[in-house]
C-alpha cells in the first residue's frame, strides 16, 4: 500500500502546501485509490517546498517544488501506474539530487520532523515516542538522570550554552513545596526558526523532554512560553497536550507512577526581552516583561518566588534521544566542550535556505558551501551573521572556524539560538549594524539607563553614518558607548546589544571609514550614498523603469534612452530591479 | 482544508466568560487581554476598567502592560491584518523595497489602517519564515519570496475576495 506525506510546516503552507494537500486528497478520492495521505512537518529543505513524499512498500520518492498543476501527473503516473516521474524526484533509492544537503547532517532534534504526522500521538509513539519518559519513571533515579544529561555534555540551546544537567541539578537541590518548569519557545532572534519547526513538526518530543525534566527537578506544573507570531506551533502544541491528557501521559499518576504534571501554554505578547529568563517569568506572572537582578537565580527564586528551571525548545527535544540512546552516543558527537548537534537556520544570500542539523565542530565553510550550496546569484561570500541581535558577523576569511560555543565567542559573536544568516558582497555591514541596533533599541525594556539611552545614541550615530553624515571620532564613540552599555545593563539584551556593531567594526572597519570619510557605501546599499543612472548604450527605451518609478523621476519615450532626474529620484531601486538589460547603474 | 482553516472569531460573551473564570488565577492578565483583543479586535478602554474591577489590578498597571507588549492595540484594526517581516533575512533580501511597495499599494504607512477599513499594516520583528524571505503574513497566512509584482497580486486577491463577499 502507498502512503503520501505532504510537508505542512509554515514554510510548506506558504509555498502552497495546503492547496497541494487538498488537491491530492481530491484526486485520490476521485480515482478511488486506497492511499493514506498525511501531513508532516518541515523536512528542512525549505528551498524545495512544497515537498511531497510517496512511500510505496517502504520505498520513498521525494518530489520537490510540487504545485497543484503537477498533481495530475503524479497521481496518474506514479500512484495509478507505478511510474515514478524521475525528473521531478530529488530523492529516492536511485536518485539523490540533494545529497550534499542531507548527507552531512545528523538529525537528533529533527529526527521526526518531516517524518511523522505531528498531529498524531500514535505516530510519535511508533518512533520510540514516550519511551524515554517511561524508562526514566520506572528505572532511573533523578540523580542518575541528572548525571546522564550532564555527562552527555548537552548545553542550553537557547544561546548562552549553560550545561543543562547543571541547571537541572540546581533546581533539583532546592527544597520547596512548589517548583516550576518553563519551556522557552519565545524564539525572538530575527533569523532563527528552528524552534518553530520543531514545535510544528514534532511537538511531542518537546513535551516528552519537559516531562523528564519536570520529574527530575520535582515539579508538577510546567509552562511553555511560545511567541504569538507562531500560530501553527501553538495549535500543534495545544493538540499534542490534549492528546497526552486523554492518554493519561499528562495529569495524575503518569505511567502508573506517583508523578503528576500539567503543562500549560502561555502565549507571548510580542516582546523580544521576554526571551530572557527573568523577564519571561515576569511576563508569565502577567506583568510587564522586565528582567530583574540575578542572584537570586531562577533555580532559587523564580516564577512566583518558587524554584524554576527554564530550558529552550531544542534542549528539551534532545533529552528523550539522550535517554534512549545513552549519553555516550551523544557525547561522541561534537567538539571537546560542545557536544552533540546543533540545528542551524540557514537564511540570507544562500542557495539552500532551510534547517540543517549538524554535529558541533563543523566549519562555517562546510555549512555555507557544502550544505548550503554556496551563495545565490554567483555573488561573493562576505560574512555570516550568527546569534541575531546579540551576536555578530564573522567574516568569510574566518570560514575555517569550527562551530562550537567557545570558538564562536572568541570571534565576538555568539552561537545564539542558531540563526545563521549568510551575507554577500551586496550587504552593507554598517547598515546591518544599524539594523540590529534599531531592533535592540526598540526592544529595550527601558529599565537600565545605558541600554535605554546608550543604544539610542549608538543608533543615531549609525544612522548618521549611513546617511553620509558621519564624522571623525564616530567609530571611537561607538566603541566607547558599546563598552559602557555592555557593563551597565542588567540582562543579556543590553549586555550583548553592542555585539553587532563591535564585530563589524572589528572585521569591516574599512567600510565604516568609507562611509565616514569618502561618503561611499562600498556595498552600494545605503540610499543616501548611491546614485542611479542609465547606461545610454544598453537602454533600449522599453519604458519598464519609467512606469515603475514612484517618484516620476524617469523621463523618456518608447525606443529613446531614458534619463533619471537625480533631484526627483527617491533611490528606491525599483528601476534597478526591473531592468532586464542591466542598463540601470547603481554607483 | 489541511491546516489553515479559518479561525472563528470568539464572541464578546466568550471573553466575558473567560474573564469570570480566570479572574482569580494568578498571571491571568495577559491571557485576558489576549482574549479581549481576540473578541473585540482591540482593547477598548471600557474593557480595561472591567478587567481592573474584576481582577483587582489598577487600570494604570493594566495600561502599562498593554503598552509594553507590541501585540496589544488600543485602536480597532482593519479587516485584514498585514504583518511585514523586518527580520534579518528579510532585511538583507530587500524587505525595505517590499515595504515601500506595500505602502504605495495600500496608501498607508506602518501602523495605519486603510480608509476603507480593509487592511491594517504593521511591522514585526521576525515571522520565523526566514527561508522564504522577504515575507509578509496576511492574517495567519504567510506569503514568501515576494517581489513587488507578487505583492500587488496578493493585495488584489484580498480586495477581490472582499468585493465578492459584498456582492453575495
Amino acid at each position: 500500500m502507498k502512503k503520501i506525506k505532504v510537508g505542512l510546516g509554515t514554510c510548506g503552507i506558504s509555498a502552497g502546501g495546503d492547496l497541494v494537500y487538498n488537491k491530492l486528497k481530491e484526486e485520490i478520492d476521485s480515482n478511488n485509490l486506497n492511499i493514506e495521505i498525511q501531513e508532516t512537518g518541515c523536512m528542512g529543505m525549505c528551498y524545495e517546498e512544497v515537498l511531497v513524499e510517496v512511500i510505496d512498500n517502504g520505498e520513498s520518492s521525494l518530489y520537490s517544488n510540487v504545485t497543484v498543476d503537477k498533481i495530475g501527473r503524479i497521481v496518474n503516473e506514479h500512484l495509478v501506474n507505478d511510474n515514478p516521474i524521475k525528473e521531478w524526484i530529488i530523492k529516492s533509492k536511485e536518485i539523490s539530487k540533494e545529497d550534499e544537503f542531507l548527507k552531512n547532517q545528523k538529525r537528533i532534534v529533527l529526527r521526526n520532523c518531516g517524518v511523522i504526522d505531528p498531529t498524531s500521538i500514535e505516530d510519535y509513539m511508533l518512533y520510540d515516542g514516550y519511551k524515554a519518559v517511561q524508562t526514566v519513571l520506572k528505572n532511573i533515579p533523578c540523580e542518575d538522570v541528572i548525571e546522564i544529561i550532564t555527562k552527555s555534555g548537552l548545553r542550553g540551546r537557547g544561546g548562552a550554552g549553560f550545561l543543562t544537567g547543571q541547571k537541572w541539578k540546581f533546581a533539583y537541590q532546592e527544597k520547596s513545596d512548589k517548583k516550576y518548569l518553563i519551556c522557552n519557545a519565545d524564539e525572538g532572534d530575527p533569523g532563527a526558526f528552528m524552534d518553530r519547526s520543531v514545535l510544528e513538526g514534532d511537538p511531542h518530543s518537546v513535551l516528552e523532554g519537559m516531562m523528564i525534566a519536570a520529574y527530575v527537578i520535582g515539579c508538577n506544573e510546567a509552562f511553555i512560553y511560545c511567541r504569538a507570531e507562531y500560530p501553527l506551533a501553538i495549535k500543534r502544541l495545544r493538540n499534542a497536550i490534549k492528546q497526552c491528557e486523554s492518554k493519561g501521559f499528562l495529569g495524575k499518576n503518569i505511567f502508573g507512577s506517583d508523578f503528576n504534571l500539567n503543562i500549560k501554554i502561555k502565549e507571548g505578547a510580542g516582546a523580544f526581552v521576554c526571551g530572557e529568563e527573568t523577564a519571561m517569568m515576569s511576563s508569565i506572572e502577567g506583568k510587564r516583561g522586565m528582567p530583574r537582578l540575578r542572584p537570586p537565580f531562577p533555580a532559587q527564586k523564580g516564577l512566583w518566588g518558587k524554584p524554576t528551571n527554564i530550558n529552550n525548545v531544542e534542549t528539551f527535544a534532545n533529552v528523550p534521544w539522550i535517554i534512549n540512546n545513552g549519553w555516550q552516543e551523544y557525547a561522541s558527537l561534537g567538539t571537546e566542550k560542545s557536544k552533540g548537534t546543533k540545528v542551524f537556520a540557514l537564511a540570507g544570500k544562500i542557495k539552500r535556505t532551510g534547517l540543517a542539523e549538524v554535529p558541533m565542530g563543523m566549519t562555517i565553510n562546510e555549512i555555507v558551501f557544502e550544505l548550503g550550496g554556496g551563495i545565490k546569484n554567483g555573488k561573493k561570500f562576505k560574512a555570516v551573521q550568527m546569534g541575531g541581535p546579540s551576536g555578530g558577523c564573522i567574516p568569510a576569511n574566518m570560514g575555517d572556524l569550527k562551530i562550537d560555543y567557545d570558538e564562536i565567542v572568541s570571534t565576538g559573536a555568539i552561537m545564539g539560538s542558531g540563526g545563521l544568516i549568510v551575507l554577500d558582497e551586496t550587504t552593507c555591514m554598517v547598515d546591518l549594524a544599524r539594523y540590529f541596533l534599531n531592533f535592540t533599541q526598540n526592544e529595550s525594556c527601558g529599565k537600565c539607563t545605558y541600554c535605554r539611552i546608550g543604544t539610542k545614541r549608538m543608533l543615531e550615530t549609525l544612522e548618521r553614518i549611513t546617511e553620509g553624515k558621519g564624522k571623525d571620532g564616530d567609530i571611537e564613540m561607538l566603541q566607547d558607548l558599546a563598552y559602557k552599555i555592555q557593563n551597565s545593563s542588567l540582562c543579556g539584551l543590553g549586555q550583548t546589544a553592542p555585539n553587532p556593531v563591535l564585530t563589524t567594526i572589528k572585521y569591516f572597519r574599512e567600510e565604516y571609514e568609507a562611509h565616514i570619510h569618502n561618503k561611499k557605501c562600498p556595498a552600494h546599499n545605503c540610499a543616501a550614498l548611491i546614485t542611479y543612472t542609465i547606461d545610454s548604450e544598453k537602454c533600449k527605451g522599453c519604458l519598464l523603469c519609467l512606469k515603475i518609478c514612484s517618484s516620476n523621476a524617469i523621463t523618456g519615450s518608447k525606443k529613446t534612452v531614458h534619463i533619471i532626474n537625480q533631484e526627483l529620484c527617491s533611490k528606491c531601486g525599483r528601476c534597478f530591479d526591473v531592468c532586464n538589460l542591466d542598463a540601470v547603474i547603481k554607483n | 482544508m489541511a491546516t489553515s482553516e479559518v479561525q472563528e472569531k470568539p464572541s464578546i460573551l466568550d471573553f466575558k466568560i473567560e474573564l469570570i473564570n480566570k479572574r482569580h488565577q494568578s498571571g491571568s492578565l495577559i491571557p485576558l487581554l489576549q482574549a479581549a483583543q481576540n473578541s473585540y479586535g482591540y482593547i477598548p478602554e471600557k474593557v480595561i476598567h472591567y478587567i481592573s474591577v474584576l481582577v483587582g489590578i489598577p487600570a494604570a498597571d493594566i495600561y502599562g502592560v498593554i503598552t509594553f507588549y507590541s501585540q496589544f492595540r488600543l485602536k480597532p484594526l482593519g479587516k485584514n491584518l498585514i504583518r511585514i517581516c523586518e527580520g534579518t533575512a528579510c532585511h538583507v533580501n530587500g524587505a525595505k523595497s517590499i515595504l515601500s511597495a506595500l505602502q504605495d499599494e495600500l496608501g498607508v504607512s506602518v501602523g495605519e489602517t486603510t480608509e476603507d477599513g480593509l487592511f491594517s499594516l504593521v511591522s514585526v520583528a521576525c515571522l520565523g519564515c526566514c527561508s522564504l524571505a522577504p515575507v509578509i503574513m496576511v492574517n495567519s497566512l504567510a506569503h514568501g519570496n515576494l517581489t513587488s509584482d507578487k505583492l500587488k497580486k496578493i493585495v488584489k486577491k484580498y480586495k477581490a475576495e472582499e468585493k465578492y463577499r459584498e456582492a453575495s
